[in-house]
């Protein structure tokens, strides 16, 4: 009997897991139907997951984290089941401040965060920027980005959330003079000669998680051959995705009109990393750009999770030992390991580690031998132990 | 503080807003104000300092909102989205409706209440008019497509317009379509070989 789930998602080209899943049969193969919802906002989708309007989400990695510390809109838990993928985001600035930039010699290599950083900072004046949601790490890597460097948050420094379709206007209004986006909206922009991208978020911290598959608290206990089937139909989704022949039939598939409904070549950009970053056709690569499979990348670590506690603990003045605690309590790397086991997935031996101490890929223990985890290093070289 | 609660409705469609409003002005209880969707909506928020905020859940414009409930400064007033803890289908029925409001903390549920009511009451008959007008649209559609494969037919076969419709849905039913897909294949293959 094929068990139907109802999947949101948000037209983003990290949507492709769920929608390779069920495109290229990897949900058949476990005998579920994924039935897709596209839901207009973030907080719509959270309030749908909560309500169970939907069976699972595609969702920003830190809301499930903020609804665990009592910020959300409706009460209950929320469960981490996976990561979806890792980075994927790019940051856009305006015309203006690219011109800006550029006079003050400041040349766009779409790579090294720290040039990036200093010369957006060097602009003297006070920066507002634009994110989709207050709680997403396209808000935690900018903070914590610009913060490395020296710039005074909050005065300094003026996040706001500000919807994707609206984004470019408000780049060409004045009323933002940046955003970070998840692709392809960046790329849009640029195509229709609002912005010239900055940055791959990649290049921030390069194992930052990005968006994950949650569900209600109990709903993946409620029925394990439903939970333990979508989550072998994604790890094989995501392995499928990360090979790189993969990544033009995966675009083909996601420009459909039921799902992200643009042009190809545009969907394509992100899942190639072959980028045009400004409106006069320059071309850059980006290395990574976003990851669904390598390097143990669906794996949910409860350090990634603590990391975003943290930071909005901080960021919101809460308690940073009862955040981190809340925040780890939501990535179920118990569901994981046990739904993965049967298919030979990697399962690293621990369930949080160091985050930003590794400089190459590296063997680390695995319940059945080893797992190479990908390089880790956040732009800065800071070092995050989740039990400090 | 008693005094007239303040709404705020975010609408972009003008004839939907007025609707709401007079959906929601019995008595004259409320101080009712309407802002299109723009990227400023938060800053407009801030400005107006309502109660009260209707935004339609299809709106992407609903995450700037979320921006409010972190709000930190100090004239800032926390607004988060409206539920009742006491009354779980209210909530429901509103996002089945397709409303959502935000409210300043430490309102009383049952002054929120009667405003919500209304909102989900005005929202649902949108929800109806949606779903008849695109019935209707596309029932029209399909009508007129059929109407022109009958046309094709009957202009190449020389059959009757009774003969041409029972084609199409013999042919309908042997291949298990519908008439007006069947009608449309028809249509686009006739476009193309003229």
């Amino acid at each position: 009997m094929t068990r139907v789930l109802k999947v949101g998602f948000i037209p983003l080209t990290d949507a492709a897991p769920l929608v390779i899943a069920q495109e290229i049969g990897f949900a058949a193969e476990e005998n579920i139907a994924l039935d897709f919802l596209r839901v207009p906002s973030w907080s719509a989708m959270r309030d749908y997951l909560m309500l169970g309007h939907i069976d699972v989400a595609h969702m920003l990695a830190p809301i499930p984290v903020a609804n665990s510390l009592g910020l959300g809109s409706v009460e209950g838990d929320l469960d981490v089941l996976a990561a979806l993928n890792l980075s994927g985001n790019a940051i856009t600035v305006s015309c203006d401040v690219a011109r800006e930039m550029r006079a003050a010699g400041y040349r766009f290599d779409f790579a090294d965060a720290m040039a990036a950083g200093r010369a957006l900072i060097g602009l003297g004046r006070q920066l507002r920027i634009g994110v989709p949601f207050p709680f997403s790490m396209h808000a935690e890597l900018l903070y914590y980005w610009l913060e490395a460097l020296g710039l005074a948050a909050p005065q300094a420094l003026s996040v706001r959330t500000v919807p994707p379709p609206l984004m470019a206007e408000a780049l060409a209004q004045g009323e933002i003079d940046a955003f970070c986006v998840g692709e392809p909206w960046g790329s849009l922009a640029v195509e229709n000669g609002h912005g010239t991208l900055l940055l791959p978020t990649s290049a921030i911290w390069n194992t930052a998680i990005e968006k994950v598959v949650a569900a209600r608290r109990g709903w993946a206990e409620a029925d394990p051959e439903r939970a333990g089937g979508l989550l072998r139909a994604l790890w094989k989704a995501g392995r499928w995705l990360d090979q790189p022949e993969k990544r033009g039939t995966a675009a083909e598939i996601l420009a459909r009109p039921d799902y992200l409904d643009l042009p190809v070549g545009l969907v394509e950009r992100a899942l190639r990393g072959d980028f045009v970053t400004s409106p006069h056709g320059d071309i850059r690569h980006a290395d990574r750009f976003v990851t669904f499979h390598d390097g143990a990348a669906n794996f949910p670590w409860r350090s990634q999770a603590a990391w975003m506690g943290m930071r909005i603990a901080k960021r919101l003045g809460l308690d940073r030992r009862e955040s981190i605690a809340a925040a780890k309590a939501v990535f179920r790397t118990d569901l994981y390991r046990a739904h993965l086991r049967g298919i030979r997935a990697d399962l690293p031996s621990a369930s949080e580690k160091v985050e930003g101490t590794l400089d190459h890929p590296t063997a680390v223990p695995s319940e059945t031998g080893r797992v190479i985890l990908a390089a880790d290093r956040f732009f800065d070289g800071s070092v995050f132990d989740p039990m400090a | 503080m008693q005094g007239k609660l303040s709404i705020l409705v975010v609408e972009s469609d003008p004839d939907r807003a007025r609707q709401i409003v007079d959906g929601l002005s019995g008595g004259d209880a409320f101080a009712i104000s309407v802002v299109s969707e723009s990227s400023g909506l938060a800053r407009h928020v801030a400005e107006r300092q309502p109660d009260v905020v209707l935004i339609d859940v299809e709106s992407p414009s609903r995450d700037s909102l979320e921006d409010l409930a972190i709000a930190s400064g100090p004239l800032d007033r926390p607004v988060a989205m409206f539920v009742d803890r006491s009354d779980d289908t209210l909530t429901k029925s509103a996002v089945e409706a397709g409303v959502s409001a935000y409210v300043v903390d430490g309102l009383q549920a049952h002054r929120i209440r009667p405003i919500l009511d209304a909102a989900i009451s005005r929202f649902n008959v949108f929800k109806r008019m949606r779903t008849e007008l695109e019935t209707t649209k596309r029932a029209l559609e399909e009508r007129k497509v059929i109407d022109r494969a009958k046309g094709i037919l009957m202009k190449a076969r020389g059959l009757s317009e009774e003969e041409a419709y029972g084609l199409l849905r013999k042919t309908a039913m042997d291949s298990g379509r519908r008439v007006s897909d069947v009608a449309e294949s028809l249509v686009t293959a006739a476009g193309l070989l003229s």
